[in-house]
């Protein structure tokens, strides 16, 4: 019966005051067609830069007169240098197989394997890559092993990369947070301005020994509405964009680099969750210094 | 208040408020009283309302009030007089606890008003009807909810509602304008419905803030009736005015303000207890010229 009359009760309030119900109701379908496009943007971003950076690795070329024992050992030493997280080998054959698949031609006109055994030593953080790399290259020329050849000098290369990716993330977490705060400001003015408008009303209630909560509840469940509305109003725009926009370019993109994203259900239920979250705690919020009488 | 308009009754300039000074006002009372018999105090005079020495100072420094002692008995219909400032509407809004007195206490029907906490308000104003000059309609509900609104807050059911909001709008002559909206009513009926509204919970106690400050003589004799009506049902009656020719026609005891103090407290003559709702209206509308008055 309660839950019926606040039902009825913000429902009544939306009808009679449909300009700013409307106002507060396109501020969030706005509010969340921009986050909607925002939140797959920042992840194909920061999926990029994280894709770069898992790729920075050292490699470590082996002597070609390098034993198998020897092999066992050195794996175990780079094993042991800290901020390593594993170590994969490459063997001569299957370094020379996937090196062919990319230029058979040119392979097969080789009569011998030039490659070496390689170990491929991924990092647990990109970021100490190059204190690994020194490690192995040990003080004064003197190597981790005596079995090491060599190892890969892509020291420039993966300094760019660290420094980029990092200014990419920081840059879109910045965006993302400034966006938050630029539509959690523009909701709840306009939840504000449509409760200003309605002041006088809720004084009346107070006055005829209204509970705080009891003149609340219908204000917070419109709130509810209001940005359950907006949001599938969002959600339909988000929806014809996609179809009509993106996926015939997936293909096109798919080529290059096909960005790991959100997947568009739950973009749906953040999205939904969002809208109703901010509008409803807005109404609820802004309330308060109404109440005072 | 000039002189010439008071009635001779039992006219008292209060200097100070004082310890006894309640029993004294109270046994004036009781002996101007007593003419109409000894049922003639409903309730058997309990106190609805006592002011002790209360004071109250706006955060601009102005005075609210000074010292203001009085009290007022269960079926009593007394009217708040004095000009703008005075401090009427500071009483009123004491009583509902809209304003904390800065020092001085306040009961209502024995409850020290301060004792109230903040989440408690809600429950205690809804023993307390209140109409106020402005109406204070809810714009978006026709006169059928505005009424049901007041119920609804208490936790009424829906049925009890249905029986109830009828009843009212028929005592109060609005049968006809159920719903309508606030907007489509004039000064008068929306006066009505918010006395509805203020009534509907049947209160102990009604304070009405210059309920006719906005109507013409004819509509505010007719709302002056209607809170007699009320009245006469047992409910004690506080009404502002700064009408003195309304309330020196009405004869029911008149506290008068002035910068905070009540400086008059007087059951005004020919106090007519058993007075029916028609000869009440009739003499608003054709005063007598009692010697009194004159």
């Amino acid at each position: 019966m309660k839950l019926g009359f606040f039902l009825k009760e913000a429902f009544r309030a939306m009808r009679r005051n449909a300009a700013p119900s409307f106002a507060a109701l396109a501020a969030i379908a706005v509010t969340m067609v921009v986050v909607g496009v925002f939140i797959p943007i920042v992840q194909a971003t920061q999926g990029s830069a994280n894709g770069v950076r898992n790729q920075v690795e050292v490699d470590v070329y082996m002597k070609t007169s390098a034993t198998r024992a020897e092999e066992n050992r050195v794996r175990g030493e780079l094993l042991g240098i800290s901020g390593v997280k594993r170590v994969v080998f490459e063997s001569k054959a299957q370094a020379f197989a996937q090196e062919s698949k990319s230029d058979p031609a040119a392979y097969a006109l080789l009569s011998s394997n030039p490659l070496p055994d390689t170990f491929h030593v991924i990092p647990a953080n990109p970021a100490n890559a190059l204190a690994i790399r020194s490690a192995i290259l040990g003080h004064h020329g003197k190597l981790l092993d005596p079995a090491i050849q060599n190892v890969s000098n892509h020291t420039s290369d993966t300094k760019k990369v660290l420094e980029v990716t990092k200014l990419v993330t920081i840059t879109a977490a910045l965006l993302a947070v400034l966006l938050i705060l630029a539509s959690v400001l523009l909701v709840g003015n306009t939840i504000r301005l449509s409760l200003y408008a309605r002041r006088r009303e809720v004084e009346v209630m107070k006055l005829v020994g209204a509970t705080d909560w009891f003149i609340r509840w219908p204000f917070v469940i419109e709130g509810v509405l209001v940005g359950a509305i907006g949001s599938l109003i969002a959600l339909i725009i988000l929806g014809v964009m996609k179809v009509a926009l993106l996926d015939p370019l997936a293909g096109n993109w798919s080529l290059l680099h096909a960005p790991q994203t959100i997947p568009f259900l739950w973009l749906v239920v953040i999205l939904i969750g969002a809208g109703i979250g901010v509008s409803a705690l807005g109404s609820g919020l802004s309330l308060r210094r109404f109440l005072r009488v | 208040m000039p002189n010439s308009r008071q009635n001779s009754g039992t006219r008292r300039r209060l200097p100070a408020s004082g310890p006894g000074q309640s029993n004294a006002r109270a046994s004036i009372r009781s002996e101007r009283l007593a003419a109409p018999g000894p049922s003639a105090r409903p309730g058997g005079g309990r106190t609805v309302v006592e002011f002790r020495s209360v004071s109250l100072r706006y955060p601009s420094g102005d005075k609210g009030l000074d010292q203001a002692t009085f009290s007022v008995e269960r079926g009593e219909f007394v009217f708040l007089i004095g000009s703008t400032g005075s401090g009427k509407s500071t009483v009123m809004r004491t009583l509902i606890k809209e304003l904390e007195p800065t020092s001085g206490t306040i009961s209502v029907a024995g409850r020290d008003l301060s004792e109230i906490s903040r989440a408690k308000v809600p429950y205690y104003r809804r023993n307390i009807g209140m109409v106020f000059q402005d109406f204070k309609l809810l714009p978006n509900r026709t006169v059928y909810d505005n009424v049901a609104y007041a119920l609804q807050v208490t936790g009424h059911s829906r049925r009890e509602i249905r029986a109830k909001v009828p009843d009212i709008l028929r005592l109060t002559g609005l049968s006809l304008k159920l719903h309508n909206y606030p907007d489509q009513l004039s000064g008068g009926e929306q006066q009505r419905v918010s006395i509805a509204r203020a009534f509907v919970n049947h209160p102990p106690l009604l304070l009405a803030d210059e309920p006719t400050g906005n109507l013409d003589p004819d509509t505010s004799i007719d709302i002056m009736r209607l809170l007699y009506r009320i009245n006469r049902t047992g409910t004690t009656v506080l009404v502002a005015s700064h009408d003195h020719a309304m309330v020196n026609r009405m004869r029911r005891r008149v506290l008068e303000l002035s910068g905070g103090r009540i400086v008059r407290d007087e059951a005004t003559g020919l106090y007519v207890r058993d007075e029916s709702t028609r000869e009440f209206a009739q003499r608003l509308r054709n005063p007598p010229q009692a010697p009194e008055s004159l």
